[in-house]
């Protein structure tokens, strides 16, 4: 009887969070910049915990996944419908991800040594949290002025884009293009 | 750059998302595409001279019923497959149906027709071309559905692929009808078929490259 009661609990807590989780996606679809900020930084954790779990074989990757894919849910916000449960949408989009990234790997492996087994040791009790390997912001300098200035200006400097057209001498559509192209191509360069 | 960095670059000042994505890119793709076919067609094949006589065979409309009811499903299956979490369901289990119904169709015809006419009905005067030129006619909503898929986010790739070349050859075989003149079940059933499952398959085996994100 307690087990059950536990699991009942357990299982109003999950949904109360799906609650919460998606009442900030969905004010963040919508504009508010705090209730996305929320949301992604929930996510991030749910995604850590997620892929830890499933890649403990590679731990020093695991972070770089995490940003990979918070950049893939970022750029395709606008598949996420309402009515649709946000567990299932965040779920698939992880699992995606993470078996594109094995695929990948699995590429990569054919043609350099496999994992050792003292790396699997020392897999194995490392639970610390880790840095990412891959710098998203070198990777940002590669990227063309027409994507690379708005993005500095009204993503990272948080500059409007009125006022970021105003100094690259951009048309305001061309700012937000270039924002939404330069975080494509970003999502493409840290795919290879 | 760290999670948080980057997770604060993502926040800020992102724009509002616009509503209804999925369906505008699919009205574009099917529009678009739809108008391309019908153009191709008209041109290098031809509109069927007797068209208009055609319409009032209750035939016409049974040849008509197999690319439609295999287009609306092929547009329900990928619509549910370009958006992460949403379950297939059933929609492949509807996919039989309409063959399963041209092929009794077909069985009927064959029985009821005179032995040396069967082979005649199964291959009519233009099996070898039919499902080339429907493969033909499918590319235009073959472009237009990848490109729509591609601004969506499917997770199942092969699959994602297989239902926009299906779609892409339903479409392309509803364009046909306007052109072909023929009028037996065992032909439609057999030739169309083929003729839409060549863009399906080319989808399926192209999905994982083309719809990578």
């Amino acid at each position: 009887m307690g087990s059950a009661r536990e699991y009942m609990r357990s299982r109003e807590r999950v949904g109360a969070q799906e609650d919460h989780l998606k009442d900030l996606l969905v004010r963040g679809l919508a504009g508010d910049g705090a209730a996305y900020h929320a949301f992604l930084k929930a996510l991030s954790a749910f995604l850590r915990a997620f892929l830890r779990g499933r890649l403990a074989r590679v731990p020093d990757e695991v972070e770089d996944l995490v940003q990979e894919t918070l950049l893939a849910i970022h750029n395709q916000r606008h598949t996420y419908d309402a009515s649709q449960p946000l567990t299932a949408w965040m779920h698939a989009i992880a699992r995606y991800k993470m078996i594109d990234f094995l695929r990948r790997r699995a590429g990569r492996e054919a043609m350099n040594d496999p994992l050792s087994d003292d790396d699997e040791l020392l897999a194995a009790s490392d639970e610390e949290a880790r840095e990412a390997r891959r710098d998203l912001a070198t990777l940002l300098e590669r990227l063309p002025d027409r994507q690379r200035l708005p993005i500095l200006h009204v993503k990272i400097q948080g500059l409007s884009v009125a006022e970021t057209a105003k100094l690259t001498g951009l048309s305001e559509s061309a700012v937000k293009i270039g924002v939404h192209r330069g975080l494509k191509a970003l999502a493409a360069f840290v795919r290879k | 750059m760290k999670t948080d960095a980057l997770i604060a670059m993502l926040a800020t000042n992102a724009a509002p998302v616009e509503a209804g994505v999925l369906r505008r890119r699919y009205a574009i793709a099917l529009g678009a595409g739809l108008a391309f076919a019908v153009l191709l067609m008209a041109v290098v094949l031809g509109v069927r001279p007797d068209l208009a006589e055609a319409t009032r065979l209750p035939m016409f409309w049974v040849k008509f019923a197999l690319p439609l009811s295999l287009l609306a499903i092929a547009i329900v299956g990928a619509v549910r497959l370009a958006r992460p979490g949403v379950a297939i369901g059933r929609v492949p289990a509807a996919l039989p149906v309409p063959v399963a119904a041209i092929w009794i169709l077909s069985a009927a015809a064959l029985v009821a027709a005179d032995p040396g006419q069967r082979i005649a009905m199964l291959l009519g005067d233009s099996w070898l071309m039919c499902p080339l030129n429907i493969a033909m006619l499918s590319m235009p909503v073959f472009a237009g559905v990848f490109w729509a898929m591609r601004g969506l986010a499917p997770t199942r790739l092969v699959l994602a692929g297989a239902f926009s070349g299906l779609l892409a050859g339903a479409a392309g075989a509803l364009v046909y009808c306007l052109h072909c003149p023929e009028m037996a079940a065992p032909f439609i059933g057999t030739w169309y078929l083929l003729g839409m499952a060549i863009p399906a398959v080319a989808g399926a085996a192209l999905g994982p490259r083309l719809l990578r994100w």
